[in-house]
């Protein structure tokens, strides 16, 4: 296991994601509400780049002709095929039990944590001053 | 010796000798419209009485229309197949007329001559409740009147009625259909308000009846998009003569796309494919595949041995002989479909006729 420092904090204002080579791997950084959430930029299904998809909510109804959106900004739609994800859990809203896309556990780290090791900053210049979005995988 | 002991065969055409059987059924006003306006035949385009299709040649008979007594249809196909229970399809001009009305009285005639005419006369008959799809108020006046006469298993209308069947309009009638346990029977055939075919009029017949499993499908999405088995649960839904080998690569687009879009529609929470497995059935003649090995591959595909239901489709020319059921299907498969998955369809079969 490895911790990669991916991005300081202010890079993704709340509501934004932005996608990172995070240690060969092109994983996308979701600020949902100050969390961050990490999801492979690959989709489960054929393999589009899921994070460059729609961000969207959860389209829900309960009767013919009930139209409500929830979980606003939530989910993503991949760009090829259109797969609704959970972008907290990688889960797929079509087949929850058996498509589930890839995620990475986020943490925020202090630059004077970071500094301290043994975290990989590959690209990325540390400051004792800042905030980290750190990825470990 | 029979072919198949205890067949329910699911889709059979006694054809209305014409408008004189009829007038008994009617009332004042309706006789007397139908004689002086000199109003005969009530054929369907779609089946065109003298079209090889319509009869197969050994069944017509010399003069006059086929399959129109209990007597020669039981000689023709009940008795050759053994067949237990062979439910009454009547296609009639009652069902396309412009008239609302009109197509509702030669409805109830229809009704009501099968009745006395067939299910009185042999008790392995029993009957889809005619309805004129032209006005579900009236349709489902119809099934009210008829529905208590256990004898009557399933409502049927054309597949290609005035609009898509999954729209408001007709929910009156497919919960009439819900209420009473009864399937909703679409046949192949047109009310013919639209072209045949979605990019306009067909030249020919060959078009219109290669291309009529497009039109199943059409209702089929609309039945599931507008959500009508989320407001009806209970409905089911059978399509006749709409053939088989059809229905795999309808499922899978119908999958893939729901995957994709289906927040148009987000009231429709399961895939299609299980809506479709769990409402939706189908006569299984014509099947519509070249040989055994093809049969197996789709039924494979299709994924349940629940859906297909046995038919002869007597006296439409479907088969030779008494080969009425294609080849390829194993024999548990084929028992489900001859006996139980009817029996599962139309629970009023499991009654005693009374």
């Amino acid at each position: 296991m490895q911790r990669y420092v991916v991005a300081p904090v202010a890079e993704i204002p709340p509501g934004t994601h932005k996608v990172f080579a995070v240690g060969g791997r092109p994983i996308g950084i979701f600020n949902l509400d100050g969390e961050f959430y990490g999801l492979l930029n690959r989709c489960p299904h054929q393999g589009g780049s899921l994070c460059e998809g729609l961000i969207t909510g959860l389209a829900v109804g309960d009767r013919p002709g009930e139209f409500r959106m929830v979980r606003k900004g939530e989910m993503v739609r991949c760009p090829w095929h259109g797969w609704e994800f959970d972008i907290r859990t990688g889960q797929s809203w079509c087949e929850p039990s058996k498509v589930r896309a890839r995620t990475y556990p986020t943490e925020i780290a202090s630059g004077a944590e970071v500094v301290k090791g043994p975290y990989v900053a590959e690209t990325v210049p540390v400051t004792v001053e800042e905030q980290y979005v750190v990825v470990e995988f | 010796m029979s072919c198949y002991p205890g067949a329910i065969d699911c889709d059979i055409h006694p054809t209305v000798p014409g408008i004189k059987a009829l007038l008994p059924f009617m009332d004042d006003y309706w006789q007397e419209a139908f004689v002086s306006r000199g109003i005969d035949g009530l054929e369907m385009a779609s089946y065109p009485p003298g079209a090889p299709i319509s009869c197969r040649a050994d069944w017509r008979p010399a003069k006059g229309r086929p399959a129109a007594d209990p007597a020669t249809i039981a000689r023709q196909s009940l008795d050759v197949m053994g067949t237990a229970f062979a439910i009454c399809n009547p296609l009639t001009g009652g069902q396309v007329a412009v008239s609302e009305s009109m197509g509702a009285a030669v409805c109830r005639a229809v009704n009501d001559w099968i009745s006395k005419e067939f299910l009185d006369k042999d008790a392995r008959f029993r009957a889809s409740i005619i309805v004129p799809p032209q006005s579900p108020e009236l349709a489902v006046e119809e099934i009210e009147r008829r529905a208590p006469d256990r004898r009557f298993v399933q409502v049927m209308i054309p597949v290609a009625v005035e609009m898509m069947l999954g729209r408001r309009y007709y929910w009156p009638l497919l919960a009439a259909c819900e209420r009473h346990g009864l399937p909703l029977g679409l046949h192949a055939g047109s009310l013919h308000r639209y072209p045949t075919t979605s990019n306009g009029w067909s030249s020919h017949y060959i078009q219109d009846y290669v291309s009529h499993s497009q039109t199943f499908e059409d209702q089929l999405l609309s039945l599931i998009h507008e959500g009508a088995f989320v407001k009806f649960p209970g409905l089911r839904v059978v399509l006749i003569e709409s053939g088989v080998s059809w229905l795999p690569g309808f499922i899978w687009r119908a999958i893939k796309t729901w995957r994709g879009v289906r927040a148009e529609v987000p009231y429709v929470k399961r895939s299609p494919a299980e809506i479709v497995r769990e409402h939706v059935r189908l006569t299984a003649q014509p099947f519509d595949a070249p040989d055994a090995a093809a049969v197996m591959r789709i039924v494979e595909m299709i994924d349940s041995d629940e859906m297909l239901l046995f038919a002869t489709d007597y006296p439409h020319w479907q088969f030779e002989g008494d080969r009425a059921v294609p080849e390829g299907l194993s024999a548990p498969f084929l028992a489900k479909m001859l006996i139980d998955n009817p029996i599962a369809t139309y629970p009023r079969l499991k009654e005693k006729a009374t």
